[in-house]
Order: C-alpha cells, then sequence, then structure tokens
C-alpha cells in the first residue's frame, strides 16, 4: 500500500472583541450572571430586527487584511435556519455564497474564506458528564446569543498535527496583535475546528474528510488530530473506508465520539437576509482597515532575517510575541555598538530563562529591566569589563530591583579582574594545589584544564574572565 | 357627540389644535363607540381591563386603531395567532411609538388574518371580523380589523399592514381608503413578520387626506430597521383638484375577464372620471404581471417559513403540554399554536427553499420579481401611473371561499405586483356594486400604483379623484 499523507484544514472561529453584540446593542461579556446580556432582539421576540454592528464589519475588514483577502464589494447576510433552543430566531445570520472575504494567505496556508456571523447561546447541559448524552435537563444562556464571529475556514494545506497546530498558534497571535479578539481557547473566544482526511502519497485528489470538534487548547488540537489521524490511518490500512462524520474530542481520556447523525442531517434551507441591506464597506473602510494593521508576526520576522540578520529560529521566537519584540527593538536601539545578533540572544536565552526563574512577570516590558539597563549590561559583558557568569547574576538583581547594572556590578564586586597581577597570583596558587589536574594537562588531557580554571572562578567568585584564566594556566604550566 | 364622530381625523386635529374640540372628550367618545364594537373587530381595546394602553401624555390628534400585528409595551399582541395568546411585548413598535409621539391615544387592537395571511379574516384564531355593509360578508384581510372599525365607525383611523394586499384588498371591500406606501418608507421594527421583503406599515382611513396625514406621522428612517429609507420630505396635505396632463396606464394583463361585472362597471367609470379630469388614459402592458401570484406565493411563504420558526414555545407565547422531549415539545405546541393557512404556508415555503428545489422555486420566482419590477419602470417611463381595480370582486359571504385556498388566493391579483416591486399604491373607494344574489350594494376599490417614493404625486391624484367621484355611501344596512 503505497504511503499515506495527512491532509488538514482548519475553521476557525474568532469571537470579536466589539462592545455590543453583532446585531443588537446588548453589552459583550464573558463570565457574567446568566441571561443578563439580553434584549427583545437576541432573545428573537416578535417584531424585531437586527441592526449590523458597525465595528464587527471594521474588525472582520482588518482580519481580511491581516490574510491578505480580497474583500467583496457587497457580501450578503443569509439566514441558515435549524431549530435548536441555542438559536432563539430558529436561523443564524451568517454568510454563505458571498462571504466578506475570501483567497487570501497567512504563512504557508492559503484562506479559503472569512465571514461575519452571530454566536449561538451557551447551552449548559445538567448533570454529571457536561454533555447533552445523559444529562436529564438543559438550560440556555444567551449572554453569548448574537456574538459577532469571524468565520476562517483554511484550504487543506496543513500536513501533520505539529503544524496545524503551530499555524493556528500563528492565527491566534496575527488576530490577537490586530486587537480584534481576546482569543482564549479556553473561554471560546478562539475555537479550531478540523477537518481531517487522508490520501496516497502524491495524489491530488482528496479523502473522504472527518470534522473534528472541541478542542479547546493548542495541545488538545495537536492531540485530537493525532487522533483522528491514527483512527483514519488504521481504518484504511486494514482495508476500510473513512464515513464522513463529526467527531467530539474528549480531552480527559483523549478518545474521539461520533456526534449523533441527527445534527447532520439538517438542510439549512439557506436564503438572503431580507431584514438586511448587502454588506457594502466603503474605500475609507477598506483603507482604513490596511492602515490599522501592525506589524504582523510573519512580516517582523522577515524583517529581523534581512535587516538585523537574526537567525530563522530567533527571528521567529522574538516576532511572534510583540511585547518581546518591542522590547528587543528598544534594547537594541540602545546597543549602538552591538550586534543585534548578541542582543536577540539575550533577550531569548539569558533573559528569558531569568524571567521564567522569577516567576513574577510573564514578559520584559512589565519588568524591573529597563532597556536601556539591559543594553548596558550587554555592553560590559562584551567589552569584558564583567564576565558571561557575571552578566546573567547583574540580570537576575535588575529582575528583583530594577536600576543602573553598573552600580549592581559596584555594590557585588564583580567587576572583572582586570589587575594582571593578581589574576596572575591566584592562577599561581591553583595550580599549585590541584597537581594531579596539571600532570594530565601536560600529559595531553585538555579537558583537565576545568578542574583548575573552576578553582580560579572560586577564588575570584566568578570575577575572571574565562579566556584570561586559560591563557595564564598554560602559560604556568609552560605549553 | 355623534357630530364629532363624523369629522375626519383632520378635521378633527384642526378643531383640537384651535381649542375648538377637547381631545379628551373626543377620545373619550371614540373610546365609547368602540366599546360598542358588535362586529369582533377589537381583539383589545384600551379600557377594556386587560392591561394598560401606552400613555399619551397630552393627546393632540384623533386616537388611532391598530392592527394587532403591531408590538405594544405590555398590551396583548397576538398577530391573530394562537400560539401568541397572551403575550404581552416588551417594548413597542417604532410605528406605534410615532403615533403616540405625535400624541395620537391608541384606541385599540384590531382582529386580523393570523400572521397576516389571509383575504377575508376569517384566518383568525379569534374569529371573523363581520363587514359593516353586510355582516353575512367578510371585510377582506388580513388588516380586515382596521378596515372595519373606520368603516364601521368604531374608529377614526387606523393602521395595517400590506405584503399583497392586505391593506388596500379590505380598504376596497369596506369603502373607505387604504395606502400602502413604497417599500422601506415606514419602519417595521416592532411589526411581527410575515413576508419581510414584502411587509409595508400603511393608513387605512375615511379619505385621502387623512391618509397623507397619517403617512406623514409613521413615515421615516428608522435606525432600528436597516431596511427603511422614509420620504425624502413628509407628505402635505393634498389639495389637487384637476388631473389635467397626467398619464394613466390601464394594463391589460390585469384587466381580465374574472372581474365581477359590478366592479369592472365602477372602474370603467372611473375611467371616464380620470379622462374628466383631464387625465389621459392608455392601455400598456405589464407582460410579467399575471405572473405576480405564482411568484408571490413562493417569497411570502419562504420568508414566512424562517420568520415563524421562533414561535417554539421555547420563550413567549403558548408552550404545549407535553410529556415527550424538545422536538415533541416544538412539534406539539405548533400544532396547536398555528392555524391551517399558516402550516400551508409554512409548509410551501419550507419547500421552495429546500435543498434541490431552490432554484426551481425561490431562485425562480426571485428572477420574475425583478421582471415584475422592470415591467413597472417601463410603464412609468411613459405614464405618471398605473390603475387597477383594487379587488376582482366586492365583499364576498363568509364561509364563501374558505374551502378554496387558490380561489381565495387570487383576491390579490391586482395588488400582489406592486408589493413585489416594492411602488406605493393606494385603493379609493370608486362606487357601489350590486352583489349576485341580492342584498345592500357594496363599496368596489379603485387602485392607483405611482413609482417608489412618488407618494406625494400619488395622494394628489387620488384626492382630486376622490373629490370628483363624491363617494359618501355608509354602511347603514342590516343591523349597521
Amino acid at each position: 500500500m503505497a504511503e499515506l499523507e495527512a491532509v488538514i484544514g482548519l475553521e476557525i472561529h474568532v469571537q470579536l472583541a466589539t462592545k455590543t453584540k453583532m446585531f443588537c446593542g446588548c453589552e459583550l461579556s464573558f463570565g457574567d450572571e446568566p441571561n443578563v446580556h439580553t434584549c427583545p432582539i437576541c432573545l428573537a421576540h416578535p417584531g424585531v430586527l437586527p441592526v449590523t454592528n458597525e465595528q464587527a464589519i471594521r474588525y472582520a475588514l482588518q482580519i481580511a487584511a491581516a490574510l491578505e483577502c480580497e474583500v467583496a464589494p457587497r457580501s450578503i447576510f443569509h439566514r441558515k435556519n435549524y431549530f435548536y433552543p441555542d438559536s432563539p430566531k430558529a436561523y443564524q445570520i451568517s454568510q454563505y455564497d458571498i462571504p466578506l472575504a475570501s483567497n487570501g494567505r497567512l504563512g504557508d496556508v492559503r484562506i479559503h474564506r472569512a465571514h461575519l456571523e452571530e454566536d449561538a447561546a451557551k447551552m449548559i447541559h445538567v448533570g454529571e458528564s457536561g454533555r447533552i448524552h445523559g444529562s436529564g435537563a438543559s438550560l440556555v444562556d444567551f449572554n453569548r446569543g448574537g456574538t459577532p464571529l469571524v468565520e476562517i475556514v483554511t484550504e487543506p494545506d496543513l500536513r501533520s498535527a505539529a503544524e496545524a497546530a503551530a499555524w493556528a498558534r500563528l492565527l491566534r497571535e496575527t488576530v490577537r496583535q490586530l486587537g480584534v479578539s481576546d482569543v482564549n481557547m479556553e473561554e471560546g473566544s478562539l475555537r479550531v475546528d478540523g477537518n481531517i482526511s487522508m490520501r496516497p502519497v502524491g495524489s491530488e485528489e482528496l479523502g473522504t474528510k472527518t470534522e473534528l470538534k472541541n478542542m479547546n487548547s493548542f495541545r488538545f488540537l495537536e492531540r485530537g488530530i493525532e487522533a483522528e489521524l491514527a483512527r483514519q490511518r488504521e481504518l484504511i490500512e486494514s482495508g476500510g473506508t473513512v464515513s464522513q462524520e463529526t467527531l467530539h474530542f474528549h480531552p480527559g481520556d483523549g478518545t474521539l465520539t461520533p456526534l449523533r447523525s441527527k445534527e447532520e442531517a439538517h438542510d439549512y434551507r439557506y436564503f438572503p437576509e431580507p431584514d438586511l441591506v448587502p454588506l457594502a464597506p466603503t474605500e475609507e473602510m477598506l483603507r482604513e482597515a490596511r492602515e490599522s494593521l501592525p506589524e504582523l508576526p510573519a512580516a517582523r520576522a522577515e524583517r529581523y532575517r534581512e535587516q538585523l540578520g537574526l537567525a530563522d529560529d530567533v527571528a521567529a521566537l522574538l516576532a511572534a510575541d510583540p511585547e518581546t519584540a518591542f522590547f528587543f527593538e528598544r534594547v537594541n536601539g540602545e546597543a549602538d555598538d552591538i550586534e543585534p545578533r548578541v542582543v536577540a540572544n539575550w533577550v531569548t536565552g539569558e533573559l528569558a530563562a531569568a524571567l521564567r526563574q522569577d516567576g513574577e512577570v510573564a514578559n520584559a516590558s512589565d519588568s524591573k529591566v529597563e532597556p536601556a539597563s539591559l543594553a548596558a549590561l550587554i555592553t560590559m559583558v562584551q567589552e569584558k569589563k564583567i564576565s558571561h557568569n557575571s552578566g546573567k547574576a547583574v540580570l537576575v538583581a535588575l529582575l528583583v530591583e530594577g536600576g543602573d547594572p553598573a552600580a549592581i556590578v559596584e555594590r557585588e564586586g564583580l567587576a572583572q579582574i582586570s589587575d594582571g597581577g593578581e589574576l596572575e597570583a591566584i592562577v599561581a596558587a591553583a595550580v599549585e594545589s590541584n597537581p594531579e589536574a596539571a600532570e594530565q594537562i601536560r600529559a595531553g588531557n585538555q579537558k583537565a584544564i576545568g578542574a583548575i580554571v573552576g578553582a580560579v572562578m572560586k577564588e575570584t567568585k566568578g570575577r575572571a574572565d574565562g579566556g584570561e584564566v586559560n591563557r595564564l594556566i598554560r602559560e604556568k604550566l609552560g605549553l | 357627540m355623534a357630530a364629532m364622530l363624523e369629522l375626519t381625523a383632520v378635521e378633527a386635529n384642526e378643531a383640537i389644535a384651535a381649542g375648538d374640540l377637547s381631545a379628551d372628550e373626543y377620545g373619550a367618545a371614540w373610546a365609547e363607540a368602540a366599546a360598542g364594537d358588535d362586529l369582533n373587530a377589537y381583539l383589545w381595546r384600551d379600557g377594556n381591563g386587560d392591561g394598560e394602553a401606552i400613555a399619551v401624555e397630552q393627546p393632540k390628534i384623533a386616537p388611532v386603531a391598530v392592527k394587532d400585528i403591531f408590538c405594544t409595551e405590555g398590551v396583548p399582541t397576538t398577530a391573530g395567532s394562537r400560539i401568541l395568546q397572551g403575550y404581552r411585548p416588551a417594548y413597542t413598535s417604532t410605528a406605534v411609538r410615532r403615533l403616540l409621539d405625535a400624541g395620537a391615544p391608541i384606541l385599540g387592537k384590531t382582529n386580523m388574518d393570523e400572521f397576516a395571511m389571509g383575504s377575508s379574516n376569517e384566518n383568525s384564531a379569534y374569529g371573523p371580523v363581520l363587514n359593516p355593509w353586510d355582516r353575512g360578508r367578510v371585510p377582506g384581510g388580513s388588516s380586515g380589523g382596521s378596515a372595519a372599525v373606520v368603516a364601521g365607525g368604531l374608529a377614526p383611523w387606523a393602521i395595517g399592514t400590506d405584503t399583497g394586499g392586505s391593506i388596500r384588498q379590505p380598504a376596497s371591500l369596506c369603502g373607505i381608503v387604504g395606502l400602502k406606501p413604497t417599500y422601506g418608507a415606514i419602519s417595521r421594527y416592532g411589526m411581527i413578520a410575515f413576508a419581510s421583503s414584502l411587509d409595508q406599515c400603511g393608513p387605512l382611513t375615511r379619505d385621502v387626506r387623512d391618509a397623507a396625514l397619517m403617512l406623514s406621522i409613521l413615515q421615516g428612517k428608522d435606525p432600528c430597521d436597516s431596511t427603511s429609507v422614509g420620504l425624502a420630505q413628509a407628505p402635505q396635505l393634498p389639495d389637487r383638484e384637476d388631473l389635467n396632463g397626467l398619464r394613466f396606464a390601464v394594463p391589460t394583463e390585469l384587466a381580465r375577464d374574472s372581474i365581477e361585472p359590478g366592479v369592472r362597471e365602477v372602474f370603467e367609470a372611473t375611467l371616464a372620471t380620470i379622462e374628466r379630469l383631464g387625465g389621459e388614459i392608455t392601455e400598456t402592458t405589464l407582460p410579467h404581471a399575471e405572473h405576480g401570484i405564482s411568484a408571490y406565493y413562493v417569497i411570502a411563504p419562504a420568508e414566512a417559513s424562517s420568520n415563524l420558526a421562533r414561535y417554539d414555545g421555547v420563550r413567549y407565547g403558548l408552550r404545549a403540554e407535553t410529556a415527550g422531549d424538545l422536538v415533541e415539545m416544538y412539534e406539539a405546541t405548533r400544532a396547536e399554536g398555528f392555524g391551517t393557512e399558516v402550516k400551508r404556508r409554512i409548509m410551501l415555503g419550507t419547500y421552495a427553499l429546500s435543498s434541490g428545489y431552490y432554484d426551481a422555486y425561490y431562485g425562480q420566482a426571485q428572477k420574475v420579481r425583478t421582471k415584475i419590477a422592470a415591467d413597472f419602470s417601463a410603464a412609468f417611463a411613459e405614464f405618471d401611473f398605473v390603475v387597477t381595480p383594487t379587488s376582482p370582486s366586492i365583499a364576498f359571504g363568509l364561509g364563501e371561499k374558505t374551502a378554496d385556498p387558490l380561489a381565495m388566493y387570487l383576491n390579490d391579483f391586482f395588488t400582489v405586483p406592486m408589493s413585489l416591486a416594492g411602488i406605493p399604491a393606494i385603493s379609493i373607494p370608486a362606487g357601489l356594486a350590486e352583489p349576485e344574489g341580492g342584498g345592500p350594494q357594496l363599496p368596489v376599490g379603485f387602485q392607483i400604483a405611482a413609482p417608489a417614493f412618488a407618494e406625494q404625486k400619488l395622494l394628489d391624484a387620488a384626492y382630486a379623484l376622490e373629490q370628483a367621484i363624491g363617494f359618501d355611501a355608509k354602511p347603514g344596512g342590516a343591523g349597521g
């Protein structure tokens, strides 16, 4: 049997962080008491009419611009008809054959379409499982009903679960930096479903796909897709065929169960929403959306590679998070004589490690370390005024107390020993007190030098320059 | 007191403004008249003890009877349906809000065909309205209650809704004026939806000047209705006396032989009156108009099937008692709550939108609709107005057409094309006709249609014609 490859497309629902709902004036909120943000419109009382939230259109246009989509001059809202208590009108206002945006791209993945719609209300199934099966009653919280959503559908361009999760992270960062959504998967402001199939490598045709739902973290997204790919692979390799169905992922045990086929057998009877006029963005709205785009991760990483000469992985790491990127650029701006590559290594390496260890704040921008202080610190290390190890110690102190690194160096006595005579004496003493190591070095075992360097560093409390110490030991041993 | 009830709304308003008439006394007289409703025309009246009308601080103009399709906060609003029995809206429709803001008290809510689906008012869950000219006959529909209260002396003026003729046809059958404005002239917010792309609010009044005044109060762009645009200018009271230089077109397709002889006679006499006033009559052709009914009975039910899906027993209105699950509750509620005609249209509409049938039905009907609108545009390039009888028949007997839905649908033959085109049309009483088989003479309406947003021109011409016709008959027959 031919080798199989995974073919994965994603469908992403992004809740927009507008002040009010998509078609009425109710406030948007998360975590409030149920059914406090409702009105006759979002409860579908008789006679009410929807009015489109202009801010939602502007946010959606920003997403369209960030995903390099074409924007339809006149897109149409449709009614998607179905009976379910989470949909009080018994139809969802969505877009169908003419979506707001189409034919875009983010990174290596093509965007099929992006359209505006409204979120359903939240169903709470009473009972232990929290799921509808085995539940005795269901409650509806209409606070969420009518929240503006942008649904983004990719082309099936992803080839592994890890790739899908990495791309979903890039999308989240991109949308987050637009400032148009909280993109919180646990709270449901970002929801990612997978369309998953397999085909023989080299084939251009698509296999039968399944739709995978309920993966409310990137980890679960990856695990869910992996589990489904494994299931499909086993099925195909044992001579079976994949049937089109919707699967629910259980994060607890990693299993997948099909949703009831009844829920899939819908004929949604789409037709143009007669209560709304076509959505025709003005030139001004389109220009505003384009101009409001911040530098997004993909573009920023490219700039770091091209203009600052950073390595691919460091550039991507710095570019992913705008606050880290901004901090890096400020340090780099203060450190005129230091190569950007060195500054980048400090920010992604030593600083990131110190922040993790300190645990007080997540981001350098929120810490007590001023960009100018870090620049000064890196300069001192580069100019060998302090050792690299002392530099790390000063950085830890800066995180705790802030201030001027030179003052910390002074106070802690961390200045590198610059008096050649003093260091020579310490080296001589160290060689004498480690005769075995000295013998081994003479015999050609270069590694043995570590013991003597260690003794020197201990004696100098790390204030000696490692290179100089090495040189002096060899000189002392006549090598 | 009887004298003050003889005033038109415009006359009464002027007398109130001049201090010659007390708005409170005038309002009380109408409330008393309304309390004498023996036509089953009101479903709710202010003062009947079931909920209080929304207060008007200081009544300034004549009180209004409102079709029970307009939401009124705290006051029962049923749309003529059992499924909304006991429902009291949490908000007030824009149309009613505008009336209240103008100082018009709400006299009551009028009976109607369930969800505005019908041409005889026999589809109300609360019993049919009787025609004040002959209580054995229907008042037309779906705004039958609003037409009957104005014709029967139970209200000075009223508002209704027109989707395919629901203002014009009952106005015709009751001998009053009914105006369907351009789609978008008046907000639909708070007007319970039947077919959203066709529904339009409008006045039912004693004469053309009252209709003009009511339209000027109701019209306007509403931020709560994205499809509303309002009129460029609020209509002025018409005072034109001639029709010099105006060109009236009679479409050959809409002058077919199914018109009753008495209706045809009045129609032709009215054409002669137009010519006498200086107007020019020409036959023209609206090639697609005769397909109006077919297109309408796809589009309207399709939209209705979606609009009426919200009545599920979960949040308001009737909920059927069942031991079953959610789906059984939905089914039982809708089975109990909706009447036969509503169910028929929900099924027609659901079918027309179904996967595999959409292009053949809904898609095709929309194309026909576009063709009909184009026909009117072409006609208005040459003519000022298109005229037809409003209804092919005078008021028919209760129960006469209920067994044959198609015959009932054909009542809207002359009114549906204008609804599909979204253009304004008015029905004015033009004369009386002898019913087949005897009985009191019954009113015949004359319909004038104009280009979109040409309401002022339409009202001016209708006023001149109304004055020349001088229709002054009143219901006075048996029991009246």
